[in-house]
């Protein structure tokens, strides 16, 4: 049960975009196409739980063991970097398809506040063990994932709109993404 | 002259946040007050200023193989130093700020003017680079913040001319969205004239 409400907290109540602005560079990035937005979330989901598992080993075995918590943002931001070189190598011989779909999005991940800042936060709650944090960041991603399509195929609608010129592009975009923030908090409440 | 119009440009003309669209994440995130936006504008510009001096200083010691992880390191040493001396001296923003202070690292303009400015430019530009970049991020952050504040609750920099609540909406997350939208629309109407 617990895992549900973990899993409904973070996919819809606390969207990791539209309530905890994480992630907000590769949402207004890589959304106006739906293609690109499924491969991003594919990326991001895999990334992701990677990246949390291995830092709640490094928080847990490494900084908290010897007190080096003060160490917590150089660290984990040198694991997601270098996580991310790996992922790619890896995946690049052992599955091309997979590497083809996500290739070009996986340099961005380091870049992605989403990817540490989903870490720091499962790692960080006491409350949370490995199997924890791991739903965590799934749910997490399907939340971004959610929004980014929803998102995406939002705005390939709008390309069809006539919108004042000042307001073309990315402030249009922005208010779109308010008026669905708008509609994500009607969820507040649930959990 | 020239080094006036390097730190200028970050203002208005080439604002990370209402032009180069970098940084969004605790723009939209941290500013629901003025106070808010103004002490993360204050935290990156140090973090800014810092790491392109570094950089600028060291840039010719790194291999070019490796520079982006040296730039990340050099970047995420002075988010620590922000983030303890913060949670020392002014711990209640500190709190308030909570996980956007580490994120500074993963800011994309911190990194983008490390890579894109520092590392191909000379000192003295660095630094006013990176002070002209602080200074448009923190002006942006600081006038989402006071929107959001004045729409929201009556307030600015947590001095109250309206009892009560007005639009509630505009604390909240989609007022974030909206006035950032309507600030990206106003500057691009200021920037043709």
């Amino acid at each position: 049960m617990e895992y549900v409400i973990i899993i409904i907290s973070a996919v819809f109540v606390n969207n990791i975009v539209l309530a905890k602005f994480l992630g907000i560079c590769p949402f207004v990035g890589v959304s106006a196409k739906t293609d690109t937005a499924v491969g991003m979330s594919g990326a991001v989901t895999f990334v992701m739980t990677i990246a949390t598992i291995v830092t709640w080993f490094i928080k847990n075995y490494i900084l908290d063991a010897y007190n080096l918590e003060f160490l917590q943002t150089i660290s984990f931001i040198l694991v997601i970097a270098s996580l991310v070189q790996l992922v790619e190598i890896v995946l690049k011989k052992v599955s091309p398809p997979l590497y083809q779909a996500l290739g070009i999005f996986l340099p961005l991940m380091t870049t992605n506040c989403a990817i540490l800042g989903v870490a720091i936060e499962a790692t960080g709650n006491a409350d949370f063990g490995l199997l924890h944090s791991v739903v965590f960041a799934i749910a997490n991603a399907i939340g971004f994932g959610l929004v980014l399509i929803l998102f995406a195929s939002i705005r390939e609608h709008m390309d069809l709109l006539n919108v004042p010129k000042v307001m073309r592009g990315m402030p249009a975009a922005m208010i779109v993404a308010g008026i669905l923030a708008l509609a994500f908090m009607g969820f507040a409440g649930m959990v | 002259m020239n080094q006036m119009k390097n730190f200028s440009k970050g203002l208005i003309k080439d604002n990370p946040v209402l032009v180069m669209l970098l940084g969004l994440c605790p723009a939209l995130g941290v500013t629901t007050s003025a106070i808010n936006g103004l002490g993360m504008g204050l935290a990156t510009t140090f973090v800014l200023l810092m790491s392109n001096l570094v950089v600028a200083i060291i840039k010719d010691l790194i291999p070019n193989k490796v520079r982006i992880p040296s730039f990340i390191v050099v970047i995420a040493s002075f988010v620590t130093i922000v983030d303890l001396v913060m949670e020392a001296y002014l711990p209640a923003l500190h709190s308030e700020l909570g996980l956007f202070i580490p994120l500074i690292v993963v800011n994309c303009l911190v990194l983008g003017r490390a890579e894109g400015f520092a590392s191909k430019n000379n000192l003295p530009s660095a630094v006013v680079d990176g002070l002209g970049m602080g200074v448009g991020f923190s002006l942006a952050l600081t006038m989402l913040g006071a929107v959001r504040e004045i729409l929201g609750s009556g307030a600015i920099f947590g001095y109250n001319f309206i009892e009560g609540d007005l639009m509630l909406a505009f604390v909240l997350a989609p007022g974030a969205f909206i006035g950032l939208g309507y600030l990206i629309a106003i500057n691009r109407v200021i920037k043709k004239e």
